[in-house]
């Protein structure tokens, strides 16, 4: 468990805790909003989505500077938000248009913006892991205090990446922060099925890092473990594993019959663990917001995603030719987007 | 390596400095270290003991084990951390030992640094090298023996490339470092002693561009790596029976240099396609495919294809050496279409 200082409420800034609240705030909304459009069939493929869990992306991005960079996974809407990616951008891609992050090439699991250090949501579990441990790398051979923070799920951490990534970051002491996300379930299988040990924090010490567990519900929490790890890094002490307990609110994916926990488990963790409503009641119990300034940020923040849903929808889609574009970087000669002449 | 003859090189002029393949990649990797501290080399054994094959060799003392970082056997690791590193502006050039192992990490080379460029709609640049060893012959059984670039060649993102000469490795190798995608090198065990003349100075040879080693009018030859030696080897010999061989060497796989492939087979008509890799949907079918497709009306004659079969590599010396494709088998297959 955390040995750091639990810091009071009142030792951090208004405007972080604010940029906090509306980060989630906005992540929820824009979540219950692609629920929405997937159900009405607007959104073409697969959509996993991060209801329930974002008191950990936000928590842990808080901490982060601009030019430092995540790997995400294909629940990686939260992450991309958090991390400054523009909610415009990232309706337009889920629509799959061109004017897309991604360019419409991409799509919801692979959703990502270099240019904000989101090094990118992964469709292979655990995949990621191991780039943020390059990136590391490479921050450490440039002698800058950047770190990178990989993002996965409680399924990863059975992962060959997980292991592989980990021991080298260790062993090379390199800036890095493992978030595992663990929200109970590998799509159906329980956390208590997947491996023998309590709590996936246990295995740090098979690395010989320090390996925390938090409360993956509550975002100060997340956010006092993560302000830790990651000054740990940019001292260039080593890695850190931190296991956030969380829980999804929604299915896997979205059309998931979720026929593997109860609809009384999701309730309970709905009243109980939402973690937006927790930090709400904490805001206002300190007296730090009024129920009109949360109103007022609730209002602003709905107008913000209509209108990044607005803007997707008006958006032009990709002109079929472009399929044989950004394959590669440097043109070369012979035939390097191969196609057969019909 | 006493087993495998090296038979003709193709190239060499008097006065050249003549030094090793494995010297040559050597040169280049030192080469472009010096010029772009971004360039770092990373795998098993690359450091003190200067890689398997010893193509790393000396590098440390100069570089620093920073820059020259040996890893855990955690190929998926170490590969993936090149890719991650890219991502982030630096240019790694990683070493999988052998291309057998590459079951271990494949996913984060055809999965992530094949299709991240792509995925992000062009966003990333992965300049990824990945030097690996292929080739059969030194009794070293099915999991140390494969020629598996068919299943780089198949991934969309990646480019595959695959020297013949210690020329070509220098200038390919240079190329591939300073390209912005990634690029799998695929090095031939039975060539790292092999000896050819290397200009000193740093130069690329670029990819896409395939060279012909040997002209000829008669039937061409598209071959690769070892099977670019014994095919000359074999040209030699069919010359003195009046058949005249045009040997192509693609030298990268992917970019293809389709253009000298089809030129040459119009030029004779006739076309046998030489490689290590497996029978089935690899490069040799892939070259017929090409062949029947965008040259059927100037062929003369059915394509004959010379590969190993469907089998892995064996370990006793008198089966692998009846299953590796053999200069009789390329003689046997050229007159089999020139009448």
């Amino acid at each position: 468990m955390l040995g750091g200082i639990i810091l009071s409420v009142e030792e951090i800034p208004k405007e972080k805790l604010l940029w906090m609240y509306e980060k989630m705030l906005t992540i929820r909304i824009s979540e219950e909003k692609a629920a929405e459009y997937f159900a009405a069939g607007k959104i073409p493929g697969f959509v996993h989505l991060y209801a329930g869990e974002e008191a950990v992306a936000v928590g842990v991005m808080a901490n982060l500077r601009p030019d430092d960079v995540i790997t995400s996974t294909h629940r990686g809407h939260g992450h991309f938000i958090a991390k400054g990616g523009s909610l415009k951008a990232m309706w337009a891609e889920l629509l799959g248009r061109k004017t897309g992050a991604c360019k419409g090439k991409g799509g919801s699991m692979h959703i990502a913006d270099l240019d904000v250090g989101e090094l990118g949501a992964n469709g292979i579990v655990g995949g990621g892991i191991p780039h943020a441990v390059g990136a590391a790398l490479a921050f450490k051979l440039a002698g800058v205090d950047r770190v990178a923070v990989s993002f996965f799920g409680d399924g990863a951490s059975n992962q060959q990446n997980f292991h592989e990534g980990i021991n080298l970051a260790a062993i090379w002491k390199l800036p890095v922060i493992f978030v595992c996300e663990n929200n109970l379930y590998q799509i159906s299988l329980p956390y208590s099925k997947q491996q023998t040990i309590k709590s996936v924090a246990e295995r740090g010490k098979a690395y010989g890092i320090p390996g925390v567990e938090v409360d993956g519900q509550d975002v100060l929490a997340v956010y006092e473990v993560a302000r830790e790890a990651i000054e740990r890094a940019r001292r260039g002490e080593g890695p850190t594993l931190i296991e956030a307990r969380t829980y999804r609110f929604k299915g896997h994916f979205e059309g998931d019959p979720q026929i593997y926990r109860s609809k009384e488990e999701i309730e309970w963790w709905v009243k109980n663990k939402d973690p937006i409503k927790l930090f709400e009641d904490k805001l206002l119990s300190k007296g730090i917001v009024t129920k009109e300034e949360l109103k007022g940020i609730e209002e602003k923040i709905r107008k913000l995603v209509d209108e990044a849903v607005k803007y997707a929808e008006e958006s032009p889609w990709p002109d079929p030719k472009e399929v044989l574009e950004d394959v590669y970087s440097t043109p070369t000669k012979g035939w390097l987007v191969w196609r057969w002449p019909i | 390596m006493a087993c495998l003859e090296v038979a003709y090189l193709g190239v060499g002029v008097m006065g050249e400095r003549v030094i090793t393949f494995a010297e040559a990649l050597n040169e280049a990797l030192d080469q472009e270290m010096a010029r772009d501290p971004k360039v770092f080399v990373m795998g098993e054994d690359v450091g003190v003991y200067g890689g398997i094959f010893g193509v790393t060799k000396g590098l440390i003392e100069k570089y620093g084990p920073e820059r020259v970082r040996d890893t855990p056997i955690a190929e998926s690791g170490f590969i993936g951390a090149g890719v991650g590193a890219a991502a982030v502006g630096y240019r790694p050039v990683v070493e999988l030992m052998f291309i057998d192992f590459l079951g271990v990490a494949y996913d984060q080379i055809y999965n992530q640094a094949a299709k991240i460029r792509y995925m992000f709609g062009g966003k990333a640049k992965i300049p990824l090298v990945v030097r690996t060893t292929c080739g059969a012959g030194f009794r070293a059984a099915a999991q140390h023996s494969q020629s598996l670039h068919a299943l780089f060649i198949h991934v969309p993102g990646l480019k595959v490339v695959m020297p013949s000469t210690p020329y070509d490795a220098k200038g390919l190798l240079i190329a591939s470092i300073r390209d912005d995608d990634p690029v799998i090198f695929i090095e031939h065990k039975a060539l790292y002693g092999i000896k050819g003349p290397v200009p000193k100075e740093p130069y690329e040879v670029p990819l896409g561009v395939a060279d012909v080693k040997r002209e000829g009018k008669d039937v061409t030859i598209v071959a690769t790596a070892l099977m670019v030696h014994r095919s000359l080897s074999a040209a030699k010999k069919l010359e003195e029976e009046g058949i005249s061989v045009e040997v192509v060497d693609p030298r990268t796989l992917k970019p293809l240099d389709v253009d000298t492939i089809l030129n040459s087979i119009k030029k004779t008509g006739r076309l046998v396609v030489v490689d290590e890799g497996y029978p089935r949907c690899g490069f040799a079918t892939d070259i017929a495919a090409l062949a029947a497709s965008l040259a059927f009306e100037h062929l003369k004659a059915p394509v004959k294809l010379v590969t190993p079969p469907d089998t892995p590599p064996p370990f006793s010396p008198v089966l692998e050496d009846a299953w590796m494709p053999s200069e009789e088998d390329i003689i046997k297959a050229v007159k089999n279409i020139v009448k």
